[in-house]
């Protein structure tokens, strides 16, 4: 696994898995840019499956509104884990 | 994401469908003998205690009148934190916070679309409207209608940013010092912030 960097441009996964997930859906198949790591985690969405994961990176990935419901002007900041991206975009 | 409760956010959250299974929940679990009478409110208590905003608001007042200080909180607020006696160690594990600087030019705003996370130990208890589902889902699709709601008018090329505490980090707005505060000490200073000022749905 290659860390993403700031600046970088990723994509969030579209797959609709069973079970929790830490990816909101208005933000799924999105493309946003890396603006910070936000240090290191494991993956929510396992530990709700009572797994016991390795920390993987988390981001804070900013996204267009307009990317993700087709308008308005603003940003919306979203804190994701690695695999909760298919990037580079 | 429809309320037939979307002007009374109070009531929405209390009579939720979810408020009712976790107190069965709570319940069965009591009577099974695997938790004591009143042990989860005794631990909200316990992860709640000291937690207010006035603690952020003397965050905000130090950064307002100590500008390295405010360097410092906006890079690393986590290693900022203990220079006014505070700290994210509180809970079961020490949570990164990153607090976000309102400018001339941006607006910064919170929000937890998932459930309703939230730095207690900063801002103390959340607000019910924080966690109702009106605010949650729309704030992040129209946040420039919902802050006029909250009586916030922002000039129209001011942007808005919305953070989603979708992980493991906290947020706390860092809201701009008003114009003519000069004057003012610090304690007084820390009297101007208001909780909703701390998430963005109000000026200061």
């Amino acid at each position: 696994m290659t860390a993403f960097a700031p600046g970088d441009r990723v994509r969030t996964r579209t797959v609709d898995g069973a079970g929790h997930t830490r990816l909101p859906r208005y933000a799924r198949g999105a493309t946003g840019t890396v603006v910070q790591v936000a240090g290191s985690h494991p993956l929510a969405d396992d530990r709700a499956r009572g797994l016991t994961v390795p920390p993987q990176p988390v981001y804070h990935v900013r996204f267009a509104a307009r990317d993700l419901f087709g308008d308005g002007d603003h940003t919306v900041t979203v804190e994701l884990w690695h695999d909760h991206l298919e990037g580079p975009a | 994401m429809s309320s037939d409760h979307d002007t009374d956010h109070d009531t929405d959250h209390d009579s939720a469908l979810i408020s009712a299974r976790v107190r069965h929940v709570e319940a069965l679990l009591e009577g099974r003998g695997l938790l004591d009478d009143g042990e989860i409110d005794s631990r909200i208590d316990e992860f709640a205690a000291g937690g207010t905003p006035a603690n952020g608001a003397r965050v905000v007042a130090r950064a307002w009148v100590d500008a390295g200080f405010r360097e410092r909180l906006l890079e690393d607020a986590n290693a900022a934190l203990p220079e006014v006696g505070l700290s994210m160690a509180g809970g079961l594990q020490e949570q990164r916070l990153k607090v976000v600087a309102n400018a001339r030019d941006e607006h910064h705003v919170l929000v937890c679309t998932l459930c309703s996370c939230y730095p207690i130990a900063l801002l103390g208890p959340s607000p019910s409207w924080y966690k109702s589902e009106a605010y949650r889902s729309r704030v992040v699709r129209d946040p420039r209608s919902v802050l006029a709601e909250f009586g916030v008018t922002l000039p129209t090329d001011t942007r808005i940013a919305v953070w989603d505490a979708s992980a493991e980090s906290r947020y706390m707005v860092l809201p701009r010092r008003p114009e003519g505060t000069g004057a003012l000490s610090e304690t007084e200073l820390a009297g101007l912030v208001t909780r909703k000022g701390l998430i963005g749905t109000a000026l200061v």
